[in-house]
């Protein structure tokens, strides 16, 4: 399948958001596989952002568009309003600046799709109740080495954005790849959100 | 085993400058084959001192190896077992095509001072020719380095339906004042040379050469970044201690004398002159209100735009100009900052990130051409 896993269960949530031939940027977009995944399932067209020089080169080779680029640094040299929608996939958690990426999201892009995992997730807790740092599936680092350096639940991500007047259009939670409908914030392990301006 | 070949021209070209080259020749080289459907050529832009010996050897001349030769050759980066590659030797060079040393048929001289001050436009124009004479339509992809890839913008923006992608390495869209100041230095040390006599030198029987190696001497400086001059050289003498005198005692003094003597042993001068105004003219955006995005509107080519960290002449900044501007106008771009220690010169250099990505831009290149059936 040219390497796209596609029993990722958050590429197929994103894709069923995701108007056929839209623009899209996606940040933090990896080895491109996202982007791919979208343009065969979607017939996007945009680009990648990514700072790693080895992402770079998979990108090129999966024919993906990439702009190589600090996102700490914001989105400068793209126009406003010149994306349908703008992803952050698995990356927020990692930023210093959450906030500030968020709001260059809903410049560049009518709207903003983001994902990340849930600190919420029960799994995690138990680790803290242990008196430990989770560590699993979506946040296999150790305290010491990890990029996750914002780690947010479903609840925090959700005040964040009522009281910044950010709309949030839709929402999914998944465990193992799977929807997760009771007690999302207790029970997911992975959120995704659809969002645009208030 | 490279033969580098000859094509002349006689229909006229008119220049930039207002003036007119009646007729004229290039010097060019080709590398690979060219398919039958005449859709995998790439054209390779030299820049400043380079010509178009871009690879390979000539017989009887082993070291004599192409400025581009760890880009360009069977299996590399730029790979000849897949594309046909043209170099081409700039109007007004001196490596063989018709310039300021060669004779102007109407006088039976050298052109010397009277040969027209060129620019990058006049150079795509005319290479535009050659690609008629040699049947290629439309080029897979141009590509070209600091003032190369000046030419290749020029070629995506002035021919866009000849170019399918442009490799757009170590480029400023235009040069700043820095750079400006730069280039009249080293015209200043060779037009203040009593050798040069107002550009009508070679009829005296003389070359302006010490203006030439102190022109080269303050190019070189700028190719190269703080770090690695400091890596090659620091403040290493030559013979372990000073010796009070002019003569040259840090590395660093005989690297640039060994540089500018080289340098001025095969270079023109009224050549040189001419290329540091072509790069100072360069200004795509200057027609359309300093708007760049404008400027690049009629490029419909795919681009790979590449920048080294270092490199101080044409900043990453620069590079990030060219691809806001196809940004802002929807293109297929791809930018990367290669974190590289050498400098301007880094473009030119053996490293390892930067040749993968060129080797898989150019197997996307040549994958679409795979996928039209056109190879």
């Amino acid at each position: 399948m040219n390497g796209i896993s596609i029993d990722r269960a958050d590429f197929a949530a994103i894709a069923h958001w995701v108007t056929g031939g839209a623009r899209v940027l996606d940040l933090g977009c990896g080895d491109g596989v996202l982007f791919k995944y979208l343009k065969r399932e979607r017939d996007i067209s945009g680009y990648g952002v990514e700072i790693d020089d080895a992402n770079v080169l998979a990108c090129v080779k999966n024919g993906v568009n990439v702009v190589q680029r600090n996102l700490e640094r914001g989105l400068r040299e793209f126009e406003d309003q010149s994306f349908d929608y703008v992803i952050l996939s698995q990356t927020l958690q990692a930023m210093r600046n959450g906030e500030r990426i968020i709001h260059e999201m809903l410049r560049v892009g009518r709207e903003g799709i983001v994902t990340f995992p849930n600190f919420g997730y029960w799994r995690n807790r138990m680790h803290v109740l242990r008196g430990r740092m989770p560590v699993s599936e979506n946040l296999p680092y150790q305290w010491f080495d990890t990029p996750n350096i914002h780690l947010c639940t479903l609840d925090d991500f959700e005040r964040f954005c009522s009281e910044r007047g950010i709309r949030i259009l839709e929402r999914k939670v998944l465990t193992q790849g799977r929807a997760v409908n009771v007690m999302p914030n207790l029970l997911g392990a992975l959120a995704i959100y659809h969002f645009g301006a208030g | 085993m490279v033969t580098p070949q000859r094509a002349a021209f006689r229909e006229p070209l008119p220049l930039k400058c207002g003036r007119v080259i009646a007729n004229y020749e290039l010097a060019y080289e080709t590398y690979g084959t060219l398919n039958a459907g005449h859709s995998n050529a790439v054209l390779v832009c030299h820049a400043l001192n380079a010509s178009h010996h871009a690879a390979g050897v000539y017989a009887g001349e082993p070291d004599n190896v192409g400025w581009w030769d760890n880009m360009i050759g069977p299996g590399k980066s730029l790979d000849t077992n897949r594309f046909f590659v043209v170099g081409v030797n700039n109007l007004g060079g001196c490596h063989g095509s018709t310039g300021p040393l060669s004779i102007n048929p109407d006088t039976g001289l050298p052109w010397g001072a009277s040969f027209p001050v060129l620019t990058v436009e006049d150079w795509v124009s005319a290479q535009a020719r050659l690609a008629d004479q040699l049947g290629i339509k439309q080029f897979a992809a141009v590509m070209g380095g600091s003032l190369g890839a000046m030419q290749c913008l020029q070629w995506a923006i002035a021919y866009p339906e000849r170019v399918r992608h442009a490799l757009v390495i170590a480029c400023a869209p235009n040069l700043s004042a820095q750079n400006i100041a730069f280039n009249e230095v080293a015209r200043q040390a060779i037009l203040t040379d009593p050798d040069f006599h107002g550009g009508d030198y070679y009829v005296q029987g003389v070359t302006p050469r010490r203006g030439l190696r102190v022109a080269r001497m303050v190019g070189h400086i700028t190719y190269l970044s703080d770090d690695e001059m400091a890596n090659k050289f620091g403040r290493t003498l030559k013979h372990g201690h000073v010796n009070y005198s002019f003569d040259s005692e840090f590395e660093i003094e005989s690297y640039l004398r060994h540089q500018a003597d080289k340098f001025s042993g095969y270079f023109d001068a009224n050549t040189y002159l001419r290329i540091t105004k072509a790069l100072d003219y360069f200004d795509p955006a200057l027609d359309h209100g300093g708007n760049l995005a404008r400027a690049l509107a009629p490029a419909t080519a795919g681009f790979l735009v590449v920048s080294f960290t270092t490199d101080w002449r044409f900043s990453p900044e620069r590079s990030r100009e060219i691809v806001h501007a196809l940004l802002k106008n929807k293109r297929d771009v791809t930018y990367a900052e290669i974190d590289a220690p050498h400098g301007h010169d880094a473009f030119l250099l053996d490293d390892a990130r930067y040749h993968k990505l060129v080797a898989a831009y150019f197997d996307r290149v040549f994958d679409s051409l795979s996928a039209e059936g056109s190879v």
